[in-house]
């Protein structure tokens, strides 16, 4: 199975996120962001970071642990490529994340993602996967 | 994915050639009106912006219609090109109606220098600007550090601030929209996340489509205007276009969490969740105002010190002094902004909270909010184009005054995605063409130029062309590039 894909949007980038259960569409996620940012071939597994984050709902929850992923990348430089979601229920996730700091020369940067948007959010279960659809504003 | 989500099924009526209207149905609260012409709209028709121009008239207490520029583009909530003002007691404020990048704005420069006087001197004020002037991931000057109390300070004061600490003149300050500073802004409104991402973030550039630009002026359409904001042909300007950077997006998402629960709260029924909103005469919609004002001057801040750095390039580079250089500011508009303002509405003035999502204030002749030394002409508006071709200048209007609330374009607007354009420049050497072309480019991002090339947009010509004959802006002049960095 696709972890996820790209969709088109005029201004911004859409992502398509799969996953046989939640605690997988979330981990999907974390790479599918990761991925646009940087090359992940390019980064360690040397540092890693504990994520908790919490929402109203699925989708606030998808934003805000995509939110919160993009926020430890900005303030602190961090480039993640695994993500390993330890606890998730419909308002709130535990995570162990992990990754390196962004190094000049070492690691190149694809695309600089603003934020996460809540624009047509959706976190739905089908028969026998879950499906997630978030719109990055870039 | 464009074929199923098109909006060709939204009823449209010509109200003239420049001018279209869909009309209320529904839970819309007002028409939607579109400035385009009937080419135009064959291209917005092929995304969502028509159905999220619908969406915004859904808004409790809008005033007049929902407007859209003929820049207009799918954003995400407001469309990108959108305007929409609401009442101070019955109706909302949105931070979707912002957007992430909170005052991302243009500033444009004068100068007294002439084309050929830098020609072959492109390549080395293109390099030392780029290294000047940080773009980038991380990428930030070491002797520009904010502590705790200096940034609760650049949030407070904006463009003053940045003066004050000797980055630019007061006269720069005359000439930036709302002098560089919202008066109501409250930094005890923005979080520590925001705080945070600001802290190492002034005075860099960001990614995507900001830039830094030296271009000479190619034609002007009005000698008189042109006198009036002191161009003319053959001068080198410099463009400047840049936002909030990591502090604006954190407050943005700070308060649509708060105001997707406020939403629920004061009942306001929405069509998509990005346009979760708040009374502008509520606690939450006063608390957004307070903090997306420090975020809007901590852009104008940022726009003022990057302003003093290229001052610094060009004199590094020509070695030339300030007198001889001559590098003015013009204007510094806001592309988006939510504001207070007072407007005439069924002939008595009102105070209204205006959104101006990619879009520019054009306020005309006259106003008392236009600078004294272009009272007679307008307001400047400042509308960049792609890298290749063109910007322009244009003034503000009494028509656009009446009609828009004083609001116009703000680009070109994208008509190719950024993965379309990444696939279309497969193969090609962008730069190299641009090169060809007179055009020398600089640019962190690995991507950015391929998604930034010119055909990605539309010609702004057309763009500009829609406004002028609409009467929502009056051309002044156009500026072709011949240097930039990108982020």
């Amino acid at each position: 199975m696709k972890k996820y894909e790209l969709i088109d949007h005029t201004a911004d980038l859409g992502l398509e996120i799969y996953g046989k259960d939640l605690k997988e569409l979330f981990e999907n996620a974390g790479e599918a962001l990761f991925e646009i940012i940087c090359d992940l071939s390019q980064v360690a597994e040397s540092m890693k970071k504990r994520v908790v984050v919490d929402g109203e709902d699925l989708e606030q929850l998808m934003v805000t642990w995509l939110g919160e992923l993009l926020y430890l990348h900005d303030v602190e430089g961090s480039l993640f490529k695994r993500f390993e979601i330890e606890e998730i229920g419909s308002k709130s996730l535990k995570a162990t994340v992990y990754g390196e700091k962004f190094k000049e020369g070492h690691h190149t940067i694809k695309t600089e993602i603003k934020a996460v948007t809540y624009h047509q959010i959706q976190v739905r279960e089908e028969e026998d996967r879950w499906t997630s659809r978030v719109i990055l504003d870039l | 994915m464009n074929q199923k989500n098109s909006t060709h099924s939204i009823e449209i009526e010509k109200i003239d050639d420049y001018r279209w209207r869909i009309p209320k149905t529904g839970k819309m609260k007002t028409d939607g009106i579109i400035y385009a012409d009937e080419k135009m709209l064959e291209d917005i028709r092929n995304d969502q912006s028509l159905l999220q121009v619908t969406n915004v008239a859904w808004l409790p207490g809008i005033v007049g219609h929902s407007l859209a520029m003929p820049d207009i583009h799918w954003g995400y909530g407001f469309p990108i090109g959108g305007v929409a003002a609401f009442d101070l007691k019955e109706g909302v404020v949105s931070p979707g109606g912002v957007g992430y990048d909170i005052n991302c704005g243009v500033r444009l420069m004068r100068s007294g220098l002439t084309r050929s006087d830098i020609e072959d001197k492109i390549g080395a004020l293109v390099d030392t600007l780029f290294i000047n002037i940080p773009s980038g991931v991380g990428g930030h000057r070491k002797d520009l550090k904010l502590n705790r109390e200096k940034e609760k300070r650049v949030l407070l004061n904006g463009a003053e601030w940045a003066v004050n600490q000797g980055y630019g003149t007061e006269e720069d300050l005359e000439h930036i929209e709302e002098r560089g500073c919202l008066q109501n802004a409250d930094p005890s409104l923005v979080s520590e996340k925001a705080l945070r991402r600001g802290a190492a973030q002034l005075g860099t550039l960001g990614s995507g489509n900001h830039f830094v630009e030296i271009g000479f002026v190619s034609d002007i359409y009005d000698q008189e205007l042109a006198k009036a904001l002191g161009l003319e042909e053959d001068q080198v300007t410099i463009m400047v276009h840049t936002g909030s950077r990591g502090l604006g997006h954190q407050v943005c998402d700070d308060y649509i969490r708060v105001m997707l629960q406020s939403s629920a709260k004061y009942g306001i029924e929405l069509p998509d969740k990005q346009l979760c909103c708040a009374p502008v005469d509520s606690e939450e919609g006063r608390r957004y105002l307070g903090a997306m004002a420090c975020a809007a001057n901590y852009a104008f801040a940022n726009r003022q010190v990057i302003t003093h750095w290229v001052r610094e390039t060009m004199e590094q580079v020509m070695k030339i002094g300030p007198k001889d250089l001559q590098l003015d500011l013009i204007y510094d508009v806001c592309h988006n902004i939510a504001k207070i303002e007072e407007h005439v509405v069924h002939g008595k003035k009102k105070k209204l909270c205006v959104h101006r999502k990619g879009a520019t204030r054009a306020f005309p002749p006259h106003h008392p909010d236009v600078p004294g030394d272009y009272r007679l002409a307008g307001q400047p508006v400042l509308i960049p184009g792609d890298m290749g071709r063109y910007s322009y200048v244009m003034v503000g209007t009494e028509r656009a005054f009446k009609e828009t609330f004083g609001s116009t374009c703000h680009g070109a607007g994208r008509v190719m995605s950024r993965r379309k354009a990444v696939k279309a420049a497969k193969g090609r050497a962008i730069v190299r063409e641009l090169k060809d072309r007179g055009i020398t480019v600089r640019s962190a991002g690995k991507t950015t130029i391929a998604e930034e090339m010119p055909e990605a947009y539309k010609d702004v010509t057309d763009v500009v062309n829609v406004v002028h004959n609409a009467g929502i802006g009056r051309k002044v002049a156009r500026i072709r590039p011949m240097g930039l960095i990108k982020g």
